[in-house]
């Protein structure tokens, strides 16, 4: 090496250049590649709906089945309203939840997915029609063994019976844990039941172990109990009356979610389906 | 490296000279991604691309880092080559960077890149220090593929994800061994490729580095 290499003035040269070079070359890529990247998340949020609402085959144009068969409408979780607030394109719920002014805290014993923070508005998927959709697809997350997991659950129209349940991002440990994505197991949940008779928003769907008994349970993934733990917190969570409760409820008792400002539904004389 | 020719750069760092085996470098992400051979692969391929350009790189500004700072300029080159790769994979193998998630990124922390960064493209020609990065890559990727062939094997039961023994899971007759889809699987399978990479070349094999002293007497201590 060089004798003049290590003068001040030639180490800040090189530096300053080796920066300049390398911030032009990274910010580049990152800006050139960014609309391909978006398209990919998007693809990918498109193809895990239709996946969880059975309407997903291989090779089928993701775009164009999803604009034919999916509405996509946000909801007020306070009053299980549609709103016209927000696009429901553009809503981020996850961006939401964490600003004071579209999200909430959650108490200690609330917070039982363990979210921490909640949005006010969540964007939910049906299939078929608005006004009296086959199916309902909820955007589901919460911590699993390792960290968030995000999915989807498919529910029928009537707001009760589930249809199918799919993660698109989580962190578990694999063949144990990540087998929530195995279609073996995602095959279980069809057609068993959130609440029970009695009519209130408290959810009695849960994952157990040695074996599922009746249309309440599902079996758990063996060697995963921390998973499996979180599957049903999170499922115990977005469905009670925190978050999709009040939304489903109208579908459990006939009445189908309007736009807000025109209903005043009391929740306490819901009756279950 | 005394003798530095393109066959023997290319290929050494393969066999003889591997940089997991031999040198017990980059063990660390070997345990995270080996799970299944798809991810091994990619994983491969992207430690190839960035420890081949970081040499180039390095190589050829050799002459005019300052010593003082040429940790750091190594470092920043490194990183950037691996921001552009993350970067790519999301745009292009979307499925494949999502199961690889943070590992890309931990490639700037893998010691095979830095370590061939200092100790070759700083004092060998560009061409060379290029070759010799795409040896060390092949290396890592040769230990990687191995690893990830048994632990998804025995694991999961499939190669590259298609089904070679049908799992209890899927209705199958093989119970999957659980262990091997944890990162520590990965050190004993390791274990055994060094003992048996050392049982084919002995001249691999260490010579103690240090004797220990016998035990001295309170008397001699003084």
């Amino acid at each position: 090496m060089a004798q003049g290499n290590n003068s001040i003035k030639k180490v800040l040269i090189v530096a300053f250049a080796l920066c300049i070079v390398c911030s032009v070359i990274v910010s580049t890529a990152a800006v050139a590649l960014r609309p391909m990247q978006q398209l990919n998340q998007e693809l990918d949020r498109k193809t895990n709906i239709l996946n969880v609402a059975k309407l997903y085959e291989p090779g089928m144009d993701v775009e164009e089945v999803f604009s034919d068969e999916i509405i996509a409408r946000v909801v007020d979780l306070d009053t299980g309203e549609y709103s016209d607030e927000f696009d429901p394109d553009t809503y981020d719920s996850f961006e939401a939840a964490r600003d004071p002014a579209s999200g909430r805290t959650l108490s200690g014993d609330q917070d039982i997915a363990g979210l921490s923070r909640v949005e006010n508005y969540a964007t939910v998927y049906l299939v078929g029609s608005e006004d009296d959709p086959e199916q309902i697809v909820l955007p589901i997350r919460g911590q699993g063994l390792w960290g968030l997991m995000r999915g989807f659950l498919a529910v029928e129209g009537d707001g009760n019976t589930i249809v199918s349940i799919t993660y698109y991002e989580h962190s578990e440990t694999p063949g144990l844990g990540a087998e929530v994505n195995n279609p073996r197991w995602q095959a279980q949940w069809e057609g068993k039941k959130i609440y029970d008779e009695e009519g209130d928003l408290s959810p009695e769907i849960h994952l157990t172990k040695g074996g599922a008994s009746d249309e309440y349970e599902v079996d758990a993934l063996s060697g995963a109990t921390l998973t499996s733990n979180g599957v049903t917190n999170m499922l115990q969570f977005w469905l009670s009356e925190e978050a999709f409760g009040p939304y489903l409820a109208k579908f459990r008792s006939g009445t189908e979610p309007e736009d807000a400002e025109e209903t005043d539904t009391n929740f306490e004389d819901v009756e279950g389906a | 490296m005394a003798d530095v020719n393109a066959k023997g750069v290319l290929t050494a760092p393969i066999f003889q000279n591997n940089p997991i085996a031999l040198q017990i470098l980059g063990i660390c992400s070997a345990l995270a991604v080996t799970t299944s051979m798809s991810v091994s692969l990619v994983m491969a391929l992207a430690v190839i691309f960035v420890t081949a350009f970081s040499n180039l790189f390095v190589s050829l500004i050799r002459n005019h880092i300052p010593s003082s700072i040429r940790i750091i300029v190594q470092m920043t080159i490194i990183a950037s080559l691996v921001i552009v790769v993350d970067q790519i994979l999301k745009a292009y193998a979307y499925e494949m960077s999502k199961q690889l998630s943070v590992f890309v990124g931990l490639i700037i922390t893998n010691c095979i890149v830095m370590g061939r960064a200092e100790g070759f493209a700083m004092s060998n020609t560009p061409g060379m220090s290029f070759l010799d990065g795409i040896g060390n890559g092949l290396g890592y990727g040769f230990v990687l593929m191995v690893v990830g062939f048994f632990r998804e094997l025995l694991g999961s039961g499939s190669v590259f994800g298609i089904t070679i023994l049908q799992t209890v899971q899927n209705g199958g007759w093989y119970v999957p061994n659980g262990l091997l889809l944890l990162p520590p699987s990965a050190f004993f399978i390791i274990g055994l490729l060094i003992w048996v990479m050392r049982s084919v070349n002995p001249e691999q094999v260490e010579d103690n580095e240090f004797k220990m002293k016998e035990n001295t007497k309170p008397k001699e201590a003084v």
